[in-house]
């Protein structure tokens, strides 16, 4: 028995887990704080009825489950990741058939009281399989086949779930490309791919012509100066023109297209909302349902955000204290337990507390590139650069849209946010992580 | 296996280092850049209500309160939770149409905003109250009651005095430094005015946490916060309230005043002004309306003339005439004229009522047989005794004496916008007789005539003058400030004693028995009480005014000054009715009646049915209660058209079933606005 534990928990980054238990017990603090209502604490606590004690029953399930994980042996991740991943391709699948109408999303599948929401959890299926395929020993990632495969991976779940008008969750799998970006993916590719989107940004911001003017500009100082190279590189002169071409062609015609035919128009909306500026659209060519949708998201989006601002910027240097924050106290941040959270411990324990719990993040992100790096199998090393990326990406969207940085994606905050699922998916990716770490001296397969 | 690409592991690390920045920098822009969000979040959740406090109470000579505090009910809107609303339920009993409704309601979501409550109807009358409170659970959360203090006046008297509160205005604002808010009460007129600081207390404010839906949740940081409410502090004052509603009947139907004062202290025993009205019409739900409507009346009700009304003084000056000449040591009391029934000291001669020889052989007599001649001769005597060389010196010094008699200024009484009468310059004379004048070009002001024009307050003063013997204190009416102490500094300008002459109580006492003769044989027969020794003087005034764009002359003003008992005074009178005649007509039994209730404090019942035949009698000219009749009628016909309009809404309700129904509920309201008005005539 004491030979087993030993075994057990040989290995283990502590740190990590150290940082985790913190984080999930600030996040049951804060759904406390929000949703606290004179009743008895004790009772509350443990009556299964309010969220914070719900939320501490989830803790218990993850508890659990860290410690499954961490008696399972590291080569069952490697032998079953295809597996899991075609597994949870078809819960991804079967949502649209079984799924259940709850508050506009049509990607949780509902039964005997409890939800299930594979989007969430698929993002932990897609990491493995990734781990697995790049992992395997034939591959050279050089080749642009294999790029192209890895690319299908990520991509193919995050279709599956946009589908199910979860755009917030789909976002999170291109996270996944810095992954690839680690394991030798070009840097031109993401290069090219925040220019495109750097470019699409300034569409928005400035005004069509001035832009292509702007563009055209460029182009030109660029072949002036580079006016005496044509004569050694003749393609160079049809490159300059070319990029300058598809840059207007993106902003002229792509981006305008793809935001009145592919998105719908409260999703351009809220684009448009955060760069500061108003989607101007011709109504009369919207359908009423439509219409009526943007008008409720304007109207919330903004309320969101303008009273999560709000609170957190009232907390000022230390916060108005545990339980005392007006703003969080009295409902005025829309869905605070969940994905904005984060106001509550703006507006509770002020810069002072968001700076612990930003700190947090970032050592457990931190450490968790650490314990990447010091991996000896490639499987290892790309789950916990996914892991890394899965967590970044969602605390830099969640914490940056509660500060009006970032457009209202509504994905949660990991080991903070109220929610089953999302603390139960974040533990797995942690704890799986932790136990690849702990058999770091094996190599996998 | 080897490990590729190693350096991109601090791309990323660098890539998330800069995140975390970019959120960081955030942070500090938002938390710690500016309390903007501070306020924000307060304002969010931190109701700040203001505690009205209680007004104070304003008390009768007898320690009975003359306007009380009475709570009324405002109908509250906060348009945010108005919803599945019986709006037409509502319109019913509010008894207005649903239009009126929508634009109302859009009209205080313009003002206040939709999460902010707004008053919807306020100052809600009894009746539409009760309906009201009965039927709130079906109209709520959106809709609620709102109480608030409101002022009555359980006398209904004494209207001019008092005044009226009402909301400040922008104007006030600014003026006051934005000391009042928005929503606060404050006296726009009368003694609520001039004590406002007093009355006025101190607001308290309570803070109260809301929720996101408006709904208080509790009190803000346990009420460290607020502030208590201070009641304002109660006035004491001189005025009767008997005397004063009896000064308000006797005043019935006609125009006119009458001040009453103590002139022991100057206080004010009673002042009305007439036509007046109800104080209470100028609370509650009509105030506009009914204001309106008297600022329209060519009456003018809302005119005190007891402190504005500007009447030729006529033969009630002239006991003022003989002090001046006795103080300037012209004439002794034996002094006598021989007037053969008019003065013909200058130019144009002067009638004289009377012809008898020796009807003017001493001062008393002159007095009692208000002498025309006699007291032209002595104003003359008055202003040539120096032989000066300019006549405006001798003018000068006898405008000093009617100036510190408190003619022609302002006496500075605790009401405001007093009015000072006039006395005229000796440049106003300059520039009309190209400076050659002199004492009988101006000889009319000997009897009360010409450029000379005084209030009613001002003649009552005067009588306390002479029932003093040579001193008054301003008038005023507020005794004493609840807990007074020497911060109050309003009431020390009535504690100082004017000394107006230094003729000797012996040649007074001659003033005074001259003053007696005119009651107890003279022409103020009428003023006689039984077992009451009285001193008055009557006065005719001629006065001119323009109708259809001519100057006419009209019917005289009657003047009655007095005071009484005569051996140690303790009420002095001044009553002025416009256009009524002699004075002896109705001034005179009207000054009588207030004295006998003031010292007998009854009436008899032979002069209750007095007291009822004066009010029953209406003296208004003819072309006032023309242009009245006119207003009135145009206002019925206004109001009919509006009723059938309201009606019209009703009937074209689409759930109205018993058009009998409505009919019952509508009219009370308009009803209720007739019956007031006819309480103004």
């Amino acid at each position: 028995m004491r030979n087993q534990s030993a075994e057990i928990t040989k290995g283990i980054d502590w740190a990590l887990v150290v940082v985790y238990i913190a984080l999930v017990a600030m996040g049951i603090m804060s759904i406390f704080a929000t949703t606290y209502r004179d009743e008895s604490v004790l009772n509350g606590f443990l009556s299964f009825k309010t969220d914070y004690s719900k939320q501490l029953y989830y803790f218990a399930i993850c508890g659990v489950l860290a410690v499954f994980i961490l008696l399972i042996d590291s080569k069952f991740f490697t032998a079953t990741a295809n597996i899991f991943y075609f597994f949870g391709i078809i819960l991804l699948i079967l949502v649209f058939p079984f799924h259940t109408d709850v508050k506009g999303t049509k990607s949780i599948i509902r039964f005997s009281g409890f939800q299930l929401q594979p989007a969430e959890l698929c993002k932990v299926f897609v990491n493995l399989a990734l781990a697995k395929y790049m992992s395997s020993l034939d591959l050279n990632f050089k080749n642009i086949k294999s790029q192209l495969i890895a690319s299908a991976l990520i991509i193919f779940p995050a279709i599956l779930t946009i589908l199910q008008s979860e755009t917030g969750l789909a976002l999170v799998y291109f996270s996944f490309f810095l992954v690839l970006y680690r394991e030798g993916l070009p840097a031109s590719v993401l290069v090219i791919g925040f220019a495109v989107a750097v470019l699409v940004v300034l569409t928005l911001l400035l005004d069509q012509n001035l832009l292509a003017i702007g563009l055209t500009a460029i182009a030109v100082l660029f072949i002036y100066l580079s006016r005496k190279e044509f004569k050694r590189n003749k393609g160079l002169f049809f490159i300059i023109v070319g990029i300058w071409a598809l840059c207007v062609g993106i902003q002229r015609f792509a981006v305008p297209y793809f935001f009145s035919n592919v998105l719908k128009p409260y999703q351009v909306q809220r684009i448009f909302a955060t760069v500061g500026k108003d989607y101007q659209v011709d109504e009369s060519t919207l359908s009423e349902a439509d219409l009526k949708k943007m008008e409720e998201r304007k109207k919330a989006g903004n309320y969101n955000v303008k009273q999560s601002k709000i609170a957190i910027g009232s907390g000022g240097m230390f916060g108005k204290g545990l339980l005392k924050g007006t703003q969080t106290r009295y409902d005025f941040v829309p869905e605070q337990r969940t994905d904005f959270i984060f106001c509550t411990i703006g507006e509770g324990f002020g810069f002072f507390g968001s700076l612990i719990l930003l700190g947090l993040y970032l050592f457990m992100l931190f450490r968790i590139i650490n314990i990447a790096e010091r991996q000896r199998s490639a499987f290892a090393r790309v789950y916990a650069y996914g892991v890394a990326s899965v967590f970044f990406f969602h605390i830099f969207i969640n914490i940056g849209m509660t500060l009006g940085i970032v457009p209202v994606i509504g994905i949660p905050l990991p080991f903070m946010s109220y929610g089953g699922t999302a603390l139960i998916t974040f533990t797995v990716l942690l704890f799986i992580l932790i136990r690849l770490d702990a058999d770091r001296q094996m190599i996998l397969r | 296996m080897p490990v590729f690409n190693q350096s991109r592991q601090n791309v990323i690390r660098v890539l998330f280092l800069v995140a975390f920045g970019v959120l960081i920098i955030r942070l500090l822009f938002l938390q710690l850049s500016s309390s903007k969000y501070d306020l924000l979040a307060l304002d969010n959740a931190v109701s700040k209500t203001i505690v009205y406090p209680d007004r104070g109470i304003i008390f009768d000579r007898k320690g009975k309160s003359i306007l009380e505090n009475t709570l009324t009910y405002d109908l509250m809107v906060l348009p945010n939770a108005v919803k599945n609303l019986d709006t037409i339920g509502l319109c019913r009993i509010l008894n207005i149409s649903p239009k009126i409704f929508h634009d109302r309601l859009i009209g205080s979501i313009i003002k206040n905003g939709k999460f902010r409550p707004s008053v919807f109807e306020s100052a809600i009358d009894t009746e539409t109250f009760v309906q009201l409170q009965e039927n709130i659970f079906r109209f709520e959360p959106g809709f609620y009651l709102q109480e608030r203090p409101i002022r009555s006046y359980p006398y209904k008297a004494a209207a001019h005095v008092l005044g009226y509160v009402g909301e400040v205005d922008s104007n006030i604002l600014k003026r006051t430094n934005f000391y009042y808010q928005m929503g606060d009460y404050m006296g726009l007129s009368g003694l609520e005015r001039y004590y406002e600081s007093i009355l006025m207390g101190k607001r308290g404010i309570r803070y109260q946490v809301k929720d996101n839906k408006n709904r208080i949740v509790g009190p803000y940081e346990k009420g460290i916060y607020d502030s208590i409410a201070i009641a304002g502090r109660n006035l004491n004052t001189y005025l009767d309230i008997e005397l004063q509603v009896l000064a308000e009947r006797l005043l019935k139907n006609k125009l006119g005043a009458i001040v009453a004062i103590e002139p022991k202290t100057g206080g004010i025993l009673a002042m009305a002004s007439g036509p007046t009205y109800d104080p209470n019409m100028l609370t509650g739900s009509y105030r506009k309306t009914n204001f309106s409507y008297m600022l329209r009346d060519t009456a003018r009700p809302l005119f005190n003339r007891a402190i504005k009304g500007q009447y030729a003084p006529g033969s009630t000056i002239k006991p003022m005439g003989a002090l001046i000449a006795l103080d300037e040591g012209v004439i002794t009391p034996s002094f006598g004229y021989g007037c053969g029934g008019a003065y013909r000291g200058c130019n144009r001669p002067i009638a004289c009522e009377h012809k008898n020889p020796a009807h003017a052989a001493n001062l008393r007599l002159a007095l009692a047989n208000s002498c025309n001649s006699y007291f032209s001769h002595i104003y003359r005597m008055a202003i040539d005794n120096r032989q000066d060389r300019d006549i405006r010196l001798g003018y000068t010094r006898w405008k000093g004496y009617m100036n510190s008699f408190g003619m022609g200024v302002r006496l500075g009484l605790d009401l405001p916008s007093e009015d000072k009468g006039l006395i005229t310059d000796t440049s106003f004379y300059d520039r009309l007789y190209n400076k050659s004048w002199n004492s009988c070009t101006n000889v009319f002001l000997g009897i009360g005539q010409g450029e000379m024009q005084a209030t009613p307050l001002q003649m009552a003063n005067l009588m306390c003058i002479i029932a003093n013997k040579g001193y008054y204190y301003t008038p005023h009416f507020v005794k004493s400030i609840e807990n007074e102490d020497e911060n109050d500094t309003l009431l020390n300008k009535f504690k100082v004693r004017h000394e107006v002459t230094k003729i000797p109580d012996t040649i007074y006492n001659i003033v005074q028995l001259g003053m007696q003769d005119v009651v107890d044989r003279g022409t103020a027969m009428g003023a006689r009480i039984e077992g009451i020794s009285i001193a008055g003087k009557t006065g005719t005034a001629e006065n001119y005014g323009i109708i259809n764009g001519r100057r006419e002359k009209l019917k005289n003003h009657s003047w009655f000054v007095c005071f009484a008992p005569r051996e140690n005074p303790t009420i002095a009178i001044a009553v002025i009715v416009e256009n009524a005649g002699f004075g002896a007509t109705w001034a005179t039994p009207m000054a009588s009646l207030m004295m006998e209730k003031y010292l007998r404090d009854t009436l008899s019942s032979a002069r209750w049915k007095e007291v009822e035949r004066i009010e029953g009698t209406e003296i208004i000219l003819p072309i006032v209660k023309m242009k009245r009749r006119r207003l009135d009628s145009l206002r019925r016909e206004k109001m009919k058209l509006q009723v059938s309009r309201m009606q019209a809404h009703i009937y074209t309700l689409p759930k109205k079933s018993d058009p009998n129904k409505s009919n019952e509920i509508l009219p009370v309201h308009f009803e209720a606005i007739l019956k007031d008005e006819e309480s103004v005539c």
